[in-house]
Formats: C-alpha cells, structure tokens, sequence
C-alpha cells in the first residue's frame, strides 16, 4: 500500500492519476456530514433506549455502546436524512435546518 | 526484412492485433469495422492468440469490459464504427479520465441519420474531446503501423491515455492492397509486456479505480490529462523513431507532401491524402506549386507544428469529412485556422466540408479545390470560407 495523503489545496502534481486510491476499505476517510441541510438533535432526556432508530439509519451514524445503548449521533457521516426522527415513537429526535 | 502480402485495412488491423496478442479484446460487431473482431475471434479459436475473447452484447459493455480488464491490468482492445463509438461514449470519457491506455481501430463511418453505413469522419469528430490520442491512417499499411506503435505511445509513464487508430470505412477497410508486414517476433519485442505500476489484480495493492471526484480534484485531474496530452506528443515522435528504426517507414506528426515549396495546399487526413497525391502530382508536371499537408496525429493537436508548416503557403484548403452544424466550418478547419491565429499567421485558408455519408471525392473535386486556391492567390481574397465540395445543389464549391 502506497497511501497518499491529500486534501482540498491539492495541486495537480500531488493527486493520483485517474483519482486511484492506493488503499481499499476506504469509505471511513470520506466524510459525507457535510452533504447535510437539516440536522438531527438527540434528545436524550426523552429516549427510551427502544432501539429502533440506529437500524434504519442507511449511514451506520447512530454509534451504539456495548451495553447496546444509543449515543449521540456522528456528525461525520450524518446526511440529515432524517428516518431515524420518523421512527422514533417518543419525540426523541427532533429535525433542524442548517 | 518484412512480409509481402496483399490485404484490407480490416486485415491489416486485426494482423497487428495477432501479433501485439493482447490479454482481453471486447467487441460488437458493426459495418464497417465488424470484420477486425470476426478475425480477430478466429484467431482466438484456432490458438494463434492468448486472449480472452469477450463477446459483448454491446458497444457500452465493450469499452466498459476493456476498461475493467484495463484496470485489472491486463492490455486490452476493442474495434468499432460510427453509431458503435456513439453508443460506448459514455465509457470512451471513463477510459480516457482513469488513464487506462486502451487501443482500438475505429474505421470510420458516418453517424446516423438518416442511416448511413458508409465513410466520413463525423464518429472520430464525436470523441474530439474526449482525451484519446487519435491517429489517421491513408491506407492499409498506415492502420497497420499505427496499431503496432500505438501500446508503446498510450502506455508511455508519461502519458496513459487510451488511443483510437482512425481508417477509412471501406475505402481502405474493405479495399485490398500490397502491404509489408513486419515479423511476429520483431513485433512481439517492440510493443514489449505491459507492466502497470498500479491494477487491480495486485493482491499487495488493493486499489480503487474511478472514485467519488468533485469540485475539489476533478479539474486538477483534467489538467493532469492535459499534461499527459501535450506529453504524447514527443512520445509520438520517440516511438516512430524506434519503429522506421525496425521498418525503415518514417511517420511524423503529419506527412508533407511536396509543401516545403509551395503556393497552394491542402490539408486533410485518411485516404483522401492519397487521392490529393495525384492530383498534386498531376498539377506539379503542369507546373503548379501544389502541396498536401496530411494529418496523422488529430489528438494530440499539433498546431505549432502545423503553423510552421503552412506559414510559406499562399493559400491553404482544409477539407473536413465531418459537418460540425456550427454554421460556420469543420473541426479541423476551425482547429487548424486557430493554430494560425495563435502563430500569428495569416495565410488566407478556406475550409471545404466534403464526402459526407461515403460521397465519392475524386481527382477531379480535389483539382477543384486547388483551382480555387489558384483564384485565392491571384486575388489574395476568401469571399467565403465556409465552402461545401460536392454537395447537388450548391455551385461553384458553395464559394
């Protein structure tokens, strides 16, 4: 593996030819958050720990602890889609633009 | 010292084929280049070739089959025509922009419609800009040596861009001719192995080939592509060197023909250069200064060159085999005139959109031509540039 380390000041010189990433399982370096227009905010007061919402989210973004509870969620990943807030049976997620 | 034989355009190619032995060719069958895989798969059948013959169900699937095996890291090809390139452009950009140097004979065939399965170059014009070397062939002997140098030039370190060899569909695809073929040893050393430095294959390299690129990195990745365009350019010229080395046949940029001196000259490409041959042979024991610029290399654009080479002609005519529908001239008139412009050469030129859909051009259009040059010079004026040659219904050359 040839890792190559670049960002968005690049130079032409700098970047792979044809964009090849010279690694694989790579999806976690690329951090879609920003995608985001609307947010989830977690209301942990009002989550009952049911745990409907972290299968549904299509982004793995809802981290889960090893008793199996819900946390906060992870904004790297989060595209704001929203179906965790729509499954949630106790008002626990609430949806707010960015 | 080479083979005398006596073949088409489509033979020759699928020869050079054989003996370059590629690891993958993915080919639809289409007029007129259908018969470059048809022996190409006999070949394949009889145990003369290695390949892995995939038989497509489509033009898309073929490029996109030569672009996964291109990856993979084997060397791969494919050969098509007219509405064949048109249905695989959307692989023909993915090739080009992920930098795997595929090879395929295009014998060039009008787009569709009304449907036509005869010669101009309207498909090669629809991937101009696409970031494939295109080179032109006149004849059989030309669609033979360019497919033989064409892996050393598209797989050059400093390069990596796939390359299309252009003939004429039927006029030299299906025409047969005398032709040296050079031995299947000295071949197989002069295109060599293909060693890329990353493929897919490499289980000490897993890699991923045509990421997610946005506002970031895609234009510094087009720029890299332009590099590696204007690159090519002197590897043309390194590996044509090494071939007339090998065949004693010297290829260049483009091949002048009798311009060194002359008035009057016209600048086209394929098979239509050896008809102007004659023509300007014809008006030389006359004792007219004719000439003829022959483009090989379309992409990358030679235009320094070209400037240079025209900048003692009085008067230039280039004639293109496609109709752009600009309203105002064809690809390579516009594309040559701009290389003037930026020489700061003024050379009054007219461009002549001609052999649309297989029109026949003969001696005679051509001697046309040159006559309305003869007329240029003596005026120093280009009423109009924008000429049509041979279209019923337009007189006097749509001038």
């Amino acid at each position: 593996m040839s890792e190559v380390k670049i960002n968005k000041d690049s130079t032409w010189q700098e970047l792979t030819p044809g964009g090849t990433i010279y690694d694989a399982g790579n999806s976690m370096n690329f951090k879609t958050g920003d995608w985001r227009s609307s947010k989830p905010i977690f209301l942990s007061d009002k989550c009952k720990q049911c745990g409907l919402c972290f299968p549904v989210c299509p982004d793995d973004a809802i981290p889960v602890d090893k008793d199996g509870k819900r946390c906060d969620f992870n904004f790297d990943y989060c595209k704001g889609c929203g179906v965790c807030a729509k499954v949630c049976p106790f008002g626990a997620i609430e949806m707010k633009e960015v | 010292m080479g083979i005398r034989e006596r073949l088409s355009g489509n033979e020759a190619s699928a020869i050079a084929m054989k003996q370059i032995n590629p690891d993958v060719v993915a080919a639809f069958p289409i007029t007129p280049s259908t018969e470059i895989p048809q022996y190409f798969s006999s070949f394949v059948s009889n145990g003369k070739v290695d390949t892995e013959f995939v038989a497509v169900e489509s033009e898309h699937s073929a490029m996109s089959a030569c672009i996964g095996a291109e990856a993979a890291g084997s060397r791969a090809m494919t050969a098509t025509s007219s509405n064949g390139l048109a249905y695989m452009w959307e692989m023909v950009h993915i090739a080009s922009s992920s930098r795997l140097p595929i090879v395929m004979p295009l014998v060039n065939r009008a787009i569709s419609g009304p449907l036509n399965i005869h010669n101009d170059h309207s498909d090669a014009m629809g991937i101009r800009d696409a970031g494939w070397i295109m080179l032109f062939s006149e004849n059989n002997q030309e669609a033979y040596d360019n497919l033989i140098m064409a892996h050393r030039i598209a797989e050059h370190k400093d390069v990596m861009l796939p390359l299309t060899v252009c003939q004429d569909g039927f006029i030299t695809s299906h025409s047969i001719e005398n032709i040296e073929l050079i031995e299947d040893e000295k071949v197989k050393e002069f295109v060599g192995q293909y060693h890329p430095e990353h493929y897919l294959l490499n289980s000490k390299e897993p890699i991923a080939v045509g990421p997610m690129d946005l506002q970031a990195y895609l234009f510094e990745h087009k720029y890299a592509e332009h590099q590696a365009m204007k690159n090519a350019k002197k590897v043309i010229l390194e590996v044509a060197k090494e071939f007339e080395k090998m065949t004693g046949r010297s290829y260049g940029l483009f091949e002048e023909y009798k311009l060194d001196d002359c008035d009057v000259a016209i600048v086209c490409m394929n098979s239509t250069a050896g008809t102007t041959k004659v023509v300007v042979d014809e008006l030389r024991e006359k004792g007219i200064k004719a000439g003829l610029l022959k483009l090989r290399v379309f992409r990358p654009f030679p235009q320094e060159e070209i400037a240079k080479a025209l900048s003692k002609v009085k008067a230039v005519a280039v004639l293109d085999k496609a109709e752009s529908l600009s309203s105002c001239g064809g690809p390579l008139f516009t594309e040559v005139t701009s290389a003037m412009y930026v020489n700061n050469l003024n050379v009054p030129t007219a461009g002549y959109i001609y052999g649309i859909g297989g029109r026949d051009t003969t001696t005679k259009d051509i001697s046309s031509v040159y006559e309305d040059l003869l007329e240029v010079v003596k005026t120093g004026k280009i009423n109009n540039p924008y000429r049509y040659l041979g279209v019923k219904g337009v007189k006097n050359n749509g001038i």
